[in-house]
């Protein structure tokens, strides 16, 4: 049987870089996601996978050595919250410019300006439609468990090669400090400087006299190149929300009420679903786990049987407008969310959904 | 002596280095990054570590950099330079990895990822040049901008009370334990040249021997920038620059 562990989201993430191959972390201390370099310097990974692990000076100043990372071919990865997510907006935008792969963790907690450190999913924004100029997307991922954070880093990374492009795990304070059970996964080595070469021929490696110079860049000063390269952009987005959906369902075959909540706010969902079966009302929820790409058509798909659909974000309004996108007016939406740090109960949300749906 | 004896391979006294590619560049006439562009190559070429080298460039004039030198390379975003090299370097560290920046972006947006790289002690090394003025946008002023010059947004000449005081980021730099050679070079000369070819190479080899950063600052000319003559803006340089930044070793811990 695998080996489970009691840790935090948090450390979740730290042991499955580790454990998943990772060549680099650089990251800058910011509450509620500290533990993760912490853990990472705890294990010394150093002295084993080689894996280097640094504190750099800024979080502008680690995206940008992940950015650097990344362009050697290597699995780079920082992680960050919210304040410090938008100080690495800039190394986004270079990173998806310069089509590269990395991973970037965001253990979001309330804002705007400093907010507060207690949980929030008020990063949805900044992360799925925007965190930098120009015309690009990360592709969004979001946890809602300790075991997913391990799991999710892994994937992350996959998608991040596959499609040569920033991947953001989108999780919140409550699954980074949350202690669950996680189960290890067999270890993956890290890549050989071979292995790189042959997997990255674009990479910055050194160049020999086979091959002509590698030069990673997002500059293109000619119109049409730009214009072009943009294009080029889109037709991989179109890929990606082609084959990389992802979401799970949870009672919806017979439901006539729709939940749509991603990370921690889906698992208090279930639970709402529960009580309100309980009562004889048919509820389901679905739970979006890409977030870029969203699940427009499955949730545009479920709206036409459904006798609303309600949004339950702990912000106040984010995902709910791709929620309506989504269902096109084929049912009423609904908006249920709290912030500052203030998290909803099941009980909270059931007198909501009862309010918005005139079932009081 | 026919044209075709003097063009025989024992008669060549000088060529371009091979790692010079054949782009046209796109600097000024007079402008010192070609130059320091040529004897980088020359360099890599001398120590043959074309396949060990990993350049990263700068925002500004050299954001091209990269169409000249035929290295791997990656194109920093603003000031961000060193802390693409120290990932680079990191991951990587049997390369010689250095970046190639300019003062707007090294002194002005880019004085955290530059100072915090020598305070760690990076293994790389730094070529920055320092020509007082923002070259790619039109003329600026630069945080090393001379009190009294006249730029694009000092068009009365740089007052202290309005704009500060030159930054000398070399002098700082030195202070950190972290950094192992620092000098302060041009190349308005021949002989400027030989001894900016000489500390370049000392950078290069002192980025693989572990003990810290090297940093080679050359005073520069920027004629479109300064709005002179090549010839006025060498005479210039050595006349006003050189006062606020003396040419010559600043340290070198291994003296």
């Amino acid at each position: 049987m695998a080996e489970k562990i009691l840790m935090k989201g948090n450390e979740a993430i730290a042991i499955s870089a580790i454990r998943n191959g990772v060549d680099g972390y650089f990251g800058y201390p910011i509450t509620p996601q500290s533990e993760v370099m912490e853990t990472l310097m705890k294990e010394k990974p150093w002295e084993t996978t080689g894996m280097v692990v640094l504190q750099a000076e800024s979080e502008t100043s680690s995206i940008n050595m992940v950015y650097g990372g990344a362009g050697c071919g290597k699995k780079v990865m920082t992680s960050s919250s919210s304040p410090g997510v938008s100080l690495m907006c800039e190394g986004l935008s270079y990173i998806a410019g310069s089509e590269l792969p990395c991973v970037v963790v965001d253990v979001m907690r309330g804002g705007p300006g400093l907010g507060t450190i207690q949980p929030s999913q008020s990063d949805y924004n900044q992360i799925v439609k925007g965190s930098g100029h120009g015309d690009f997307h990360n592709i969004v991922i979001a946890p809602a468990s300790a075991q997913d954070m391990y799991d999710f880093l892994d994937w992350g990374f996959e998608l991040a090669f596959k499609y040569r492009n920033p991947v953001v795990i989108l999780s919140d304070g409550i699954i980074g400090q949350m202690m669950e059970k996680v189960e290890l996964r067999p270890v993956k080595p890290r890549r050989t400087r071979e292995e790189i070469i042959r997997d990255c021929p674009w990479a910055v490696t050194g160049k020999p006299a086979s091959r002509q110079r590698n030069i990673i860049t997002s500059l293109s000063l000619d119109a049409d190149v730009q214009e072009e390269f943009n294009r080029k952009l889109q037709r991989k987005y179109a890929a990606i929300e082609e084959n990389e959906v992802k979401y799970d369902v949870y009672m919806t075959g017979d439901a006539e009420y729709l939940f749509v909540a991603f990370g921690c706010s889906s698992r208090i969902c279930e639970a709402v679903v529960d009580i309100l079966r309980s009562e004889g009302i048919k509820a389901g929820l679905l739970r979006p786990i890409t977030l870029y790409p969203f699940p427009y058509k499955e949730i545009g798909g479920l709206a036409a049987g459904m006798k609303s659909i309600m949004s339950i974000e702990l912000n106040l309004g984010q995902m709910v407008d791709d929620v309506r996108l989504a269902v096109n007016g084929a049912c009423p939406v609904g908006f249920y969310g709290r912030q500052g740090g203030n998290i909803y109960t099941p009980e909270e949300i059931v007198e909501q959904f009862k309010k918005f749906n005139n079932l009081v | 002596m026919t044209i075709e004896d003097i063009k025989k391979p024992e008669n060549l006294v000088y060529r371009k280095p091979s790692l010079l590619t054949d782009n046209v560049m796109h600097y000024c006439p007079g402008c010192s990054h070609g130059t320091v562009h040529k004897i980088i190559a020359e360099v890599i070429e001398e120590m043959g570590i074309q396949e060990d080298t990993i350049g990263i460039c700068p925002v500004g004039c050299s954001v091209f950099a990269y169409n000249y030198i035929d290295i791997d390379w990656q194109e920093a975003a603003h000031g961000r330079a060193p802390a693409l090299a120290t990932a680079t370097k990191r991951l990587n560290p049997d390369k010689y990895v250095f970046t190639y920046q300019g003062d707007g972006d090294l002194a002005s947006i880019g004085t955290a990822e530059i100072i915090h790289a020598c305070s760690r002690g990076e293994n790389i090394a730094v070529i920055f040049i320092n020509n007082g003025i923002y070259g790619m946008t039109g003329g600026q002023m630069a945080p090393t901008t001379l009190i009294g010059m006249k730029t694009a947004t000092t068009p009365y000449g740089r007052d202290p009370k309005l704009n500060g005081f030159p930054l000398v980021i070399a002098d700082m730099i030195a202070q950190l334990d972290g950094t192992a050679y620092i000098t302060r070079q041009s190349v308005h000369t021949a002989a400027a040249v030989r001894k900016t070819r000489n500390a370049i190479r000392k950078a290069f080899e002192y980025s693989s021997k572990g003990i810290g950063l090297s940093f080679v600052e050359v005073v520069s000319t920027c004629n479109s920038g300064w709005k002179m003559t090549p010839v006025q803006a060498n005479k210039w340089m050595t006349e006003n620059m050189f006062a606020k930044y003396p040419v010559g070793d600043i340290k070198d811990i291994l003296k």
